[in-house]
């Protein structure tokens, strides 16, 4: 089980308190774009996922906890959390990743 | 050398000291005419296929760990065809269709054993979506039937049926064309067989790029052991295909999830069948070594790690003891993960895609074993092809774009 860093509660919890919920930082689409939308378009938003072998940008969700969704980078091969962060944060660089690894 | 009862009382009489390897342990080629990448039982299947059936030989399976060492050496045995859509009838009935004569025809048992798979139904919704799998599976032909709470203690003699139970048995639905079969075998058999007909196989060998022309179509891999050239790849990389399609420049509606599954000590034959049940969410079998085989639903997160978290593994065991006490007190051996790769509607994706020459075999989820054979001679005939046969057709990669899904998902919950 992971200890998994809130950054809202701003404490480790244990796994059991979260739930996951999928890649982060995928934009829905706005309302009056969705009508212009192609198909293709609205399957890559839909369905396609990048399903990265190594350090992976996703939702959790402090389900038993603070009750708030938040961004994570864990290392998919290791499970390693390297960072969390708040919602509305943009995907960390490289750099970033990178000092929140020291 | 062909197996027989006479080869293994000659063998005996040595002390079983002389048996020949399996299959040799091949270094690669220049150039082939298909690279099958992924070396277990669909990979391994659809090298053998498209030897035996296409006539196509030149064929190298690149496996980049063991043969079997994968998600086929990971599963739990499980087979059956009791699939809601046409679609998934035709393929799944397809591959129990093979099974059936698989032992004979790869001259290597795969100890393919029709013991049954009996799916418990809890509550009311339970019955009648049940019942509604039965009565489409009838109209597509596949074997399925329902049974009374009698008669699946009738089948099942440890199974408890009485109504004060938390979750009481209100009925069945029961397969009897499927069952388990042994996994190595059909790894190792496929393997066997196809190497017998020219099919190179290489193990310790990852695939690192997939080199493409300037018209786009495929022209080769890279790999470990080096460059290796292929106007026709097909990867059957379970959990790792999102990685493969990558190197093509492909997005895939993928997401690869660990999937646990764990044995007990072995005891004497106690389990007649393989039970499931999604209400509690959960299933069992017993294997003819006696160890209770047991599994459930995937971790929560995308992993590529071949392992899980013990809570999940500990929910599997509490459903287990809700359904049946008499293994409370049984002591689990092992337990071991495997990465899935699982599409947004739980079916599979057959065939070609975007990249002239790429063919793939992945999307299985948590479910593949079961369709080993029908998934390899699929992918061997849309090789030979260029074109998918009329069974894996609707298992396009366009079904995502045009919304044609075929929605396992809502239809089969945690059994797979």
């Amino acid at each position: 089980m992971f200890e998994i860093h809130c950054p809202y509660c701003d404490e480790k919890r244990p796994e059991i308190e979260f739930a996951y919920a999928g890649e982060a930082h995928i934009v829905r689409p706005n309302a009056q774009d969705q009508g212009e939308m192609s198909d293709a378009d609205w399957s890559q938003y839909m369905f396609i996922r990048d399903n990265v072998r190594g350090e992976h940008c996703e939702r959790w969700w402090h389900q038993h906890g603070c009750n708030m969704f938040f961004n994570a980078v864990r290392h998919t091969v290791t499970d390693k959390f390297v960072m969390t962060y708040k919602m509305g944060k943009s995907r960390p660089t490289a750099k970033q990743i990178a000092d929140a690894k020291k | 050398m062909k197996y027989s009862a006479v080869s293994l009382f000659a063998n005996a009489l040595s002390g079983h000291k002389n048996w020949p390897e399996q299959f040799p342990d091949k270094a690669p080629k220049k150039e082939y005419d298909v690279i099958i990448v992924g070396g277990g039982g669909h990979g391994l299947g659809a090298a053998y296929y498209l030897a035996k059936k296409h006539g196509i030989t030149n064929v190298a399976v690149l496996e980049k760990g063991w043969i079997g060492g994968g998600n086929t050496g990971r599963n739990t045995t499980i087979i059956r065809s009791n699939y809601l859509f046409d679609e998934s009838a035709g393929i799944y009935d397809h591959a129990v269709d093979l099974w059936d004569g698989l032992s004979q025809e790869l001259n290597y048992n795969v100890m393919f054993s029709k013991r049954g798979v009996l799916m418990l139904a809890h509550n009311v919704h339970d019955v009648q979506s049940f019942q509604r799998h039965v009565h489409a599976n009838r109209l597509n032909g596949v074997d399925n039937k329902w049974l009374t709470p009698q008669q699946c203690k009738d089948f099942l003699p440890i199974l408890d049926i009485s109504e004060d139970r938390r979750y009481p048995v209100m009925g069945g639905a029961l397969q009897m064309r499927a069952g388990t079969a042994r996994h190595d075998s059909v790894a190792w058999g496929y393997a066997r067989a196809a190497s017998k007909l020219g099919v190179d196989i290489i193990q310790n060998c990852k695939v690192t790029g997939i080199k493409r022309g300037a018209d786009g179509a495929v022209e080769g891999v890279e790999t470990e052991k080096g460059y290796i050239g292929a106007k026709k790849i097909g990867v059957s990389a379970a959990g790792n295909s999102s990685v493969l399609m990558e190197m093509a420049g492909l997005r895939f509606p993928l997401e690869s999830y660990p999937l646990q599954a764990l044995v007990s000590e072995p005891v004497k034959p106690v389990l007649n069948c393989v039970v499931m049940s999604n209400a509690v969410h959960a299933y069992i079998s017993q294997s003819d070594k006696g160890e209770l085989v047991i599994g459930a639903g995937t971790d929560q997160y995308t992993s590529y790690s071949q392992r899980g978290a013990l809570h999940i593994i500990e929910h599997t065991l509490m459903s287990i003891c809700e359904i049946f006490p008499i293994f409370k007190r049984q002591r689990m051996l092992r337990s071991w993960g495997g990465i899935v790769d699982v599409t947004p509607d739980r079916s599979p994706i057959v065939g070609k895609t975007p990249v002239p020459g790429l063919y793939v075999n992945c999307g299985w989820g948590t479910g593949g074993f079961k369709a080993t054979p029908g998934a390899a001679d699929m992918l061997a005939h849309t090789i030979a092809h260029d074109a998918p046969h009329k069974i894996n057709a609707p298992f396009n990669l366009d079904r995502f774009v045009g919304g044609r899904l075929i929605d396992e998902a809502a239809a089969a919950a945690v059994a797979h």
